[in-house]
């Protein structure tokens, strides 16, 4: 089945934006250990850009970005997020306060924790009333969120938005899950052609693992997408900027392997 | 090489058929010629829908406070005995109620003859996660269902809101005074208990599978929407079977941050009650085997004919106030499986009782369904088990269609007046041929299931 690319977001070390990250990826300019930029996540008002966290800014960021570029509606965009860990920052301080003695909590901080609070704020940015499902599938969550918005696209012909986010745990918590960088990628993905049309793709899912996984050539790329669940997007984010036919296989679990044809439209 | 690639749909988009608002054009349904139902489109606003092949719910099960497996939970429910009782879960110093699954404390999740690789699960979600596994054959329905498909072809797609965060609860009470370190054991153990994928790593593992998982997490509705991607997986060719369902364990979590939105009830919850005051937080772990017709087809079979899923756009935890994005989810089931309004028997309500949430889902309810359709919340027996209150309601649904018996609303003595809607304080025995059972959720996330038999 074919599904076409009409615009994506990008954040992360030396990939802000999807002018600069699409410029390294195709090898035009040196990858570079730029500071990460600050999410401005515009659509937000200005009292959810106060009140959101920092995971949030950075998922409602790129999506806003790929939704921009592909000048979609967010009201017509079925949604599908993905998040290895979720609101590591607020249910550090959720934890904490749960371990003192009086364990007081706010209800802010509380409903901030659910795993689909960057899903919520996008809607509540939007006015969007489509679908939003939200996953995890430990390093695999973005291959599972291009699964679910493959198998979306087929079952409504809606354009579908992919955004895969996941950042840095904070101290006590990075210990369990030293996630590296920040990173954040949204797709958005429709079934026919669009006036603007990134790349087109070729899914399936295979069992054969006797070739390995694309690896990104570039080391610090490499050790970015083995770092962060999110930047397992890299590949197929490379293949695309590259406008060549490629064939992306991303590693599904230690089980699976999805095979991305990518073609430049 | 072995792939399963997205084939070429070959439904008909429904969507195309309502462009005549109001008709009642017939819908091509493919080979799935249902007893019974009426094949005709609803009447309302296209929601962009597709009709689906109905999906065979070969088996399932629960586990909540009421008890473990189908025998125990269909009892509970006829005789109207409630698994709620006055908190007692670790020292949690607040007054309310909970619905609390019995010895899940004394459990130890590996051990026996299982594998060692097993016990880094252990955690209280997960031994809830097994206990539900072992009720009603499942496990060995499931091990089935591996040898008839192959272990890459059964996915496993799970609904959970707080996964074990209860270990990190714990771990957080023991950081090192010195560095603010968590201890080192929670370190090894933190992937298999409390992020985020671990529920379904457990029972994928448990079971042997090796097809396609992911954990939902849309809050309340995370293991209703686990039907719907599971529908989608196997309609997009990505797996021929899925292990579907839900667990949510009780947490300091979920027990602080309720009371902190002052959204519990100090006694057990009243759904629809004139003077309900919060709801009752409960755990429950619930599974269903989901299987193409064709290959599980058998007269009596319950089915999943539709799945409707919605955003509300509005706040993150308060419902939309006219219940655009619950009716939205209702009409989207209804076209999916190409069903009328008056073609439900039943409604299983979210009815979390809360003063906003029931009217606000009464406001949606008598919007698409009118007056007369028989509805009810569960909550009063079980409690809230939210990212498992999808599958609690799938399974009662099953129990209701299975079983000729629709619950009513336990603990609630008068009706609020200002509801609508046809809501049920008693329970009835009558034929049920479809029943659609709602699921909402923080961040306003609607789902909403209808299943039928064959």
């Amino acid at each position: 089945m074919e599904l076409y690319v009409n615009g994506i977001g990008t954040l992360g070390p030396g990939l802000a934006g999807w002018a600069r990250s699409r410029a390294v990826l195709a090898g035009e300019s040196p990858s570079c250990e730029a500071t990460p930029m600050e999410p401005s996540a515009s659509l937000l008002p200005p009292n959810e850009q106060r009140r959101s966290s920092e995971s949030v800014r950075w998922a409602v960021h790129v999506a806003q970005e790929a939704l921009e570029q592909a000048e979609a509606d967010a009201r017509e965009v079925t949604s599908v997020f993905a998040s290895s860990d979720g609101e590591t920052g607020v249910l550090d301080r959720l934890c904490t306060a749960l371990a003192m003695p009086q364990r007081t909590i706010s209800p802010t901080l509380f409903h901030h924790s659910v795993h689909n609070a960057a899903s919520g704020y996008w809607g509540i940015a939007t006015g969007s009333q489509q679908s939003s499902t939200v996953m995890a599938c430990y390093d695999s969550s973005f291959c599972a969120a291009l699964l679910e918005a493959t198998a979306y696209v087929h079952a409504d012909e809606r354009p579908v938005l992919i955004v895969a986010y996941d950042l840095p745990p904070p101290p006590p918590l990075y210990a369990a899950r030293p996630l590296r960088g920040g990173f954040a990628a949204a797709l958005l993905l429709t079934r026919t052609p669009a006036p603007c049309n990134l790349a087109q793709l070729d899914l399936t899912l295979s069992n054969d693992l006797s070739e390995e996984a694309t690896s990104m050539d570039d080391a610090r790329l490499e050790a970015l997408r083995r770092g962060n669940h999110a930047a397992r997007s890299l590949p197929l984010l490379a293949a695309i900027a590259r406008q060549c036919v490629t064939l992306v296989r991303l590693e599904y679990l230690e089980d699976q392997h999805v095979l991305i044809r990518v073609r430049p439209c | 090489m072995s792939h399963a690639s997205v084939h070429q749909h070959t439904e008909k988009d429904v969507s195309r058929l309502v462009e005549g608002r109001g008709s009642n054009q017939a819908v091509d349904n493919g080979p799935y010629n249902l007893q019974g139902r009426r094949h005709a489109v609803p009447q309302h606003r296209h929601v962009g829908a597709r009709s689906m092949a109905p999906l065979i719910l070969t088996h399932y099960t629960v586990v909540s406070a009421l008890g473990k497996g189908l025998t125990e939970t269909y009892q509970a429910l006829r005789n109207r005995r409630s698994g709620l009782r006055l908190c007692d879960f670790e020292d949690v110093g607040i007054t309310t109620y909970i619905g609390r699954v019995d010895d899940v404390e004394d459990m130890f999740v590996g051990g026996g003859s299982t594998s060692t690789e097993l016990e880094r699960f252990d955690c209280r979600n997960n031994r809830l996660a097994l206990l539900g596994l072992q009720q009603d054959g499942f496990i060995q329905a499931a091990i089935e269902a591996r040898e008839r498909y192959g272990a890459h072809r059964v996915a496993v797609i799970l609904g959970s809101s707080t996964s074990g965060i209860l270990e990190t609860e714990h771990a957080y009470c023991r950081r090192d005074p010195a560095t603010g370190a968590l201890p080192s054991s929670y370190l090894a153990s933190h992937r298999y208990t409390h992020n985020m994928f671990s529920s379904a790593h457990f029972v994928r593992t448990y079971l042997g599978l090796r097809g396609p998982a992911m954990v939902i997490s849309t809050a309340c509705s995370s293991s209703a929407k686990a039907f719907a991607t599971a529908a989608r997986f196997i309609e997009a060719g990505f797996c021929d079977a899925a292990v579907v369902g839900g667990v949510d364990s009780l947490c300091l979590t979920i027990l602080y941050g309720f009371a902190s939105l002052e959204l519990m009830s100090s006694g057990p919850c009243r759904p629809c009650d004139e003077n309900r005051n919060g709801l009752t937080l409960g755990e429950s772990a619930g599974f269903a085997l989901l299987e193409k017709s064709e290959h599980a087809g058998r007269p009596g079979a319950v089915v999943l004919l539709g799945y409707g899923e919605s955003c509300d756009g509005y706040h993150m935890s308060h419902p939309h106030p006219e219940g655009t994005g619950a009716i939205k989810a209702m009409q989207a089931a209804l076209l999916r499986s190409a069903l009328t309004p008056g073609d439900i028997d039943y409604i299983h309500l979210h009815g979390t009782a809360t003063k906003a949430n029931d009217s606000i889902e009464d406001t949606a309810v008598h919007s698409v369904f009118g007056s007369s359709t028989p509805c009810s919340s569960t909550k009063g027996w079980t409690g809230h088990t939210l990212g498992a209150a999808g599958i609690t309601g799938a399974v009662i649904a099953a129990m209701c269609l299975t079983r000729s018996f629709v619950p009513g609303t336990l603990n609630t003595t008068r009706i609020d007046p200002s509801l609508s809607s046809h809501v049920l304080l008693e329970n009835r025995e009558q034929p049920v041929r479809r029943v659609l059972s709602n699921s909402f959720g923080f961040g306003g996330n609607n789902c909403s299931l209808i299943f039928g038999t064959i």
